[in-house]
């Protein structure tokens, strides 16, 4: 829930990057990271396994500029993707005001994709929020690892079927590595979560 | 979905907390809500830590304690705080929804911080009313 100061004029809101293990969370917020350092007044925090897995979340405060009038400062968290790690997935989802669903595309990671969305509808719901309702954007990620044909990708096609054939909310063919519809991704969370939030601002 | 505090709120809120700790000897008090948003943050002047980091990971740990509490069947752990060499940190929850956390050096007691806390607790909540 996004907290909005009346006082200093600024607001907060929460964004969790979600999704499987491996799919990308983190290197997506290490991309923004190194792309608007300048905005960014400290570094990113990671609570990390020693195996460099998340553990509990990264997290990045990033400045918006101004909206109406209000410094907006979003944060950027991710979740622990692996299935064993639910406890703190929810804990990270508390309070939450838009959601990044990053997929894995490779062929392989299929099931893994649509299990952890169901798991985000899950959690969701035990804060009393909708997926159908929350601001959400979908990154089908790792596109270009298509390139070589080593690697077999599920066509994006599939991926809208499964993933996106009930919710019908943006998405975005990404590479997280390589920045590839990284900053559009975010742009497009932070635009529908702010305009979610809008009523809140006098 | 949202939430704010009028200006005459946050104003009576950095008064409570300025007069029960910061001119107590804290260093810094963050008052936060379970998401990890910042609502008041003050400090003696000295401080240049990194407030926004502090609290995602603050709220974080509260979270985590209390989970572990209800798996060994506690509705909560009363004292939460980690000492350190010359900087120690105090957690306590407000009420469901905001923690307040305040960092303080030896100079202060923990028995002393504890009864500041609990006084500016207690009127922190007459202030903060209807966002209970």
């Amino acid at each position: 829930m996004a907290f909005i100061n009346l006082k200093n004029k600024l607001v907060q809101a929460k964004i969790v990057f979600y999704g499987p293990g491996r799919c990308g969370k983190t290197t997506n917020l290490e991309y923004i990271f190194n792309k608007y350092q300048s905005r960014i007044q400290s570094d990113m925090v990671s609570i990390k396994t020693h195996g460099d897995r998340t553990l509990f979340f990264d997290f990045l405060p990033f400045d918006m500029g101004k909206i109406k009038g209000y410094d907006v400062k979003i944060q950027l968290y991710t979740v622990p993707g692996q299935i064993k790690y639910n406890a703190t997935r929810k804990l990270v989802l508390k309070g939450v005001d838009g959601v990044v669903f990053v997929a894995d595309s490779m062929e392989v990671r299929r099931k893994k994709n649509i299990l952890s969305l169901k798991n985000l509808q899950d959690n969701l719901s035990e804060y009393n929020k909708n997926i159908f309702k929350i601001p959400l954007v979908l990154q089908y990620n790792k596109r270009d690892l298509g390139k070589d044909g080593v690697i077999p990708l599920l066509p994006v096609e599939t991926m809208e079927r499964d993933l996106n054939g009930k919710l019908k909310v943006p998405s975005f063919q990404a590479s997280a590595i390589s920045g590839k519809n990284v900053i559009p991704t975010l742009k497009k969370i932070i635009a529908k979560t702010m305009i979610s939030l809008k009523e809140g601002l006098k | 979905m949202s939430y704010a505090f009028d200006m005459e709120q946050i104003q009576e809120i950095e008064d409570i907390l300025t007069k029960e700790l910061v001119d107590s000897g804290v260093h810094s008090v963050l008052l936060i809500d379970m998401a990890g948003n910042i609502v008041a943050t003050l400090d003696n002047g000295k401080c240049k830590h990194d407030v926004y980091s502090l609290a995602a990971l603050a709220a974080g740990n509260f979270g985590a304690v209390s989970s572990m509490a209800k798996i060994v069947g506690e509705d909560e752990f009363s004292l939460l705080f980690h000492k350190g060499e010359s900087e120690n940190i105090h957690f306590s929850k407000v009420n469901a929804e905001f923690l307040l956390i305040t960092l303080f050096g030896s100079d202060v007691t923990l028995g002393f911080l504890r009864l500041k806390v609990a006084e500016a607790i207690k009127q922190l909540l007459d202030v903060m009313g209807d966002n209970e």
